[in-house]
């Protein structure tokens, strides 16, 4: 367990009498057992935090920095939730060192574009820093989100052996060179084993007048002064729907969340930046869709109508993409499976789909840049800003979400149970539809409910789903296997050895696949029996305001 | 985690001054370093400026009462910890007679320190005793001092040949001259020869200077007081082989 930082604020007059040359030792005495050192000249650091779009470091305690000093090369830094060191690396890329070289301008936008600099974490360093970060980052690029100078004095606290016992950094951040500097930041690092001296000196501090513990962390501070905070982004629907509230007005709520997130998503799906961006676009996508055709009834008569061929465009357009970002996340897998063939066999099919997606991706951009996108997206907020929020129009909120969810519920119980052994594919690939559709019904509508009573009807269908998705995904893989062999066998001399570990994994696919089938009616049953049932009944049968 | 050890049968021939200033340049490459100071003289200790006391003493440590993690101090240099020596640790001996496979238990005391660290640091006091024993199973490599004389080429003869006999991992041997003085005709030749004889002879040497004995009164490695000196050039070298040699970069 690493010991945790401790820091203050210092207000304007403590600061002023700190940078007249005062010493440190004159504002806060440490008495006879220990005394200040300077260590080192002031010195200007540029910082600069780097998250996932979605925040997943900030969501894991975690905060990482890429600091560039005058001299020397710029280096990764990993904390913990209080500042506590995990790891540190020197940044050795070309491209991390013109980002920590980069002037320093506040990032108020929550759009990519004004972040240029993207990492991906196979193109971070190997080692400590990188085995930490993989495992929470996943397939996320690395995303500047603040910038910050700061300029740091630096102390050492000795004992009477004149070993140090604690180092403390005097920092007045400013978010860009000519911003106006923020409250200057006192930082205590405890050395490992000095816990009780550093923690004697933050005492100290605490007596001293103009000196406060600091509330927020350096990051948060950066983003304060740009006007943001950290986790503002969630590609969950985060609103909170009113029972009583009107139904047409709840759903326009959430639809206008839909699009909040469908929008933000599509600068860096435009970029390229990673593949979460297209996937939770998507997601926005699927969702609308499924809210316009669950309720969009209760929206203000044709205003479904009107936009749910505009939506299916839109989720037309991102497939092909999306499709081939599924193949080569999962072509580390897929090669591994390998037992005849070798990983290099499939090398010319990997190279296949990446020239496959490079094509599609721009088609995805072009028709991200096409004025139909905008118009659709603003005619989309403009409608949705014109639902008419009367309070006593019905149903509510409640009333509506409660139907809606036990329609969905009836539909998948009724196509499951018709499911037999004998039954064509088809059959269930349409149950893995309204299986979606309930799931984006209890989603959409999940604010309206008990907690705990919603994960748990969740969690028993994400297991349903779970087993259906298995079933397509390898089937539609299988058949675009197919059509990709078909399509390099026409273009190219493909190596034998290529066609035969595409067999192979062909093969595998079918293994999954028929694994996903004999699961079925085991997992239907789960999901359809007594206790799944009585719970989606409870969920929705709730005493009703 | 690798673990290197600085090890010889007799008293001052380097070993400390070694452990220190190389836990330190391992420290400056990037490296998490814990070193561990086993010898009750509490040398490297005295240079961390640490005072040489472990709550509960060896005894603690040895029979799991405290944790090695619990015990340990940070020195003044970013990187590198330091496990500080205890006067009870002249009974380590006794204490480790009474433990099970006695010879395994320091690597089985380091076990849990894996992810917090990427090299340790073993200073080992002047002895053949069950702790030596036991810090040959624990090592990796194994850096030995030796004075360029016959006799101590012949004690890492004995050596080798001990080592061979270890069942299952054996760590690598590094031996390197120290106290070289070259206004001496034998240190000269055995320096030079030995090391294109003998794999397991480093070809870098550590000079007798009297900056080296300025650490002591520095209370730092030489490395960081006088990075240019003949004897802080040395360690560098002597670093980069023995990081080779543990697999380790070297900076």
């Amino acid at each position: 367990m690493r010991d945790a930082l401790r820091e203050f604020v210092l207000d304007g007059a403590t600061l002023r009498a700190a940078s007249d040359g005062v010493p440190l030792a004159g504002l806060v005495p440490v008495g006879p057992r220990f005394r200040w050192q300077p260590d080192g000249r002031p010195c200007s650091i540029r910082r600069t935090w780097l998250d996932t779009f979605d925040w997943r470091l900030y969501r894991a305690g975690l905060t990482l920095e890429l600091i560039s000093r005058p001299r020397g090369p710029a280096e990764y830094r990993l904390t913990g939730r209080d500042g506590e060191h995990i790891a540190a690396q020197p940044a050795t890329q070309p491209a991390d060192q013109a980002a920590a070289a980069r002037p320093a301008t506040p990032s108020g936008s929550r759009s990519p574009r004004a972040a240029p600099q993207s990492w991906l974490i196979s193109a971070l360093p190997e080692g400590p820093l990188r085995e930490q970060l993989a495992p929470v980052v996943g397939v996320r690029a690395l995303l500047p989100v603040a910038r910050a100078v700061s300029t740091a004095r630096q102390l050492r606290v000795l004992n009477d052996d004149d070993k140090t016992v604690a180092r403390v950094t005097v920092d007045q951040m400013a978010p860009g060179p000519k911003a106006p500097g923020l409250p200057p930041r006192l930082v205590i690092t405890p050395l490992r084993g000095y816990v009780s001296q550093a923690d004697r000196l933050a005492e100290l501090l605490t007596d001293v007048d103009g000196v406060t513990e600091a509330s927020i962390g350096p990051l948060e501070q950066a983003l304060a002064a740009a006007g943001r905070h950290p986790g503002d982004y969630t590609g969950k629907i985060s609103v909170r729907l009113e029972p009583q509230q009107p139904a047409a007005a709840a759903v326009a709520t959430v639809l206008t969340s839909l699009l909040d997130t469908l929008e933000a998503n599509v600068p860096g799906t435009i970029r390229d930046i990673d593949t979460e961006f297209l996937h939770d676009l998507r997601v926005a996508v699927r969702r609308t869709r499924s809210a316009l055709k669950l309720a969009g009834d209760v929206l203000p008569a044709g205003l479904a109508a009107r936009f749910r061929p505009e939506f299916k465009w839109l989720g037309d357009l991102t497939t092909p993409t999306r499709d081939l970002d599924v193949y080569l996340l999962g072509f580390g897998g897929m090669a591994a499976g390998l037992v005849a063939a070798s990983c290099a066999d499939l090398e010319p099919f990997r190279a296949h789909l990446a020239r496959k997606r490079a094509a599609e991706q721009r088609q995805l951009a072009r028709g991200l840049r096409n004025p139909k996108f905008s118009r659709l997206s603003r005619d989309w907020r403009e409608a949705l800003a014109a639902v008419p929020a009367s309070r006593r129009a019905r149903p509510t909120a409640r009333t509506l979400a409660d139907q809606r969810i036990r329609k969905a519920h009836r539909q998948v119980l009724a196509d499951g149970a018709a499911i037999t052994p004998a039954s064509a594919p088809e059959a269930l690939h349409d149950l893995r539809k309204r299986a979606k559709e309930l799931r984006y019904a209890l989603e959409i509508f999940g604010s309206l409910y008990d907690p705990g009573a919603h994960w748990q009807a969740i969690r028993e269908l994400k297991a349903l789903q779970d087993c259906l998705g298995m079933f397509q995904d390898t089937q539609v893989q299988m058949d675009e296997l197919r059509a990709f062999a078909g399509e390099m066998m026409a273009g190219q001399t493909v190596p034998a050895a290529t066609l035969l570990a595409m067999g192979e994994v062909a093969a595998g696919l079918a293994r999954q696949q028929h694994a996903a089938r004999s699961e079925f009616a085991g997992r239907f049953r789960d999901f359809a029996g007594p206790g799944g049932q009585s719970r989606i009944l409870a969920l929705t049968g709730e005493a009703r305001g | 985690m690798k673990i290197l050890a600085t090890y010889n049968i007799k008293g001052g021939v380097g070993k400390t001054a070694t452990a220190v200033n190389l836990a330190y340049l391992a420290a400056k490459a990037g490296h998490r370093v814990l070193l561990w100071d086993l010898d009750p003289q509490a040398a490297a200790t005295f240079l961390f400026r640490i005072r040489p006391r472990v709550k509960g003493g060896g005894k603690a440590l040895i029979q799991g009462t405290r944790t090695l993690d619990a015990a340990i101090k940070g020195t003044d240099f970013d990187r590198l910890d330091l496990l500080p020596a205890d006067f009870t640790y002249r009974n380590l001996d006794l204490l480790l007679d009474s433990a099970r496979k006695p010879e395994r238990k320091l690597g089985r005391l380091l076990a849990p320190l894996r992810s917090g660290y990427d090299v340790v640091f073993l200073d080992c006091p002047p002895s053949i005793s069950l702790l030596s024993e036991s810090v040959l199973h624990a090592a990796d490599v194994l850096l030995v001092p030796l004075i360029p004389t016959t006799l101590s080429v012949r004690t890492l003869d004995q050596l080798t040949e001990f080592i061979d006999g270890f069942e299952g991992k054996q760590p690598g041997i590094l031996a390197f001259f120290s106290m070289i003085d070259r206004r001496k005709r034998l240190h000269k030749e055995i320096a030079t020869t030995l090391p294109a004889q003998r794999k397991d002879v480093a070809s870098t040497a550590i000079p007798a200077l009297s900056i080296i004995e300025q650490m002591s009164v520095q209370r730092a490695p030489v490395v960081s007081f006088a990075p240019r000196s003949a004897a802080a050039r040395s360690y560098v070298e002597l670093w980069k082989e023995a990081a080779d040699r543990a697999g380790l970069a070297a900076d």
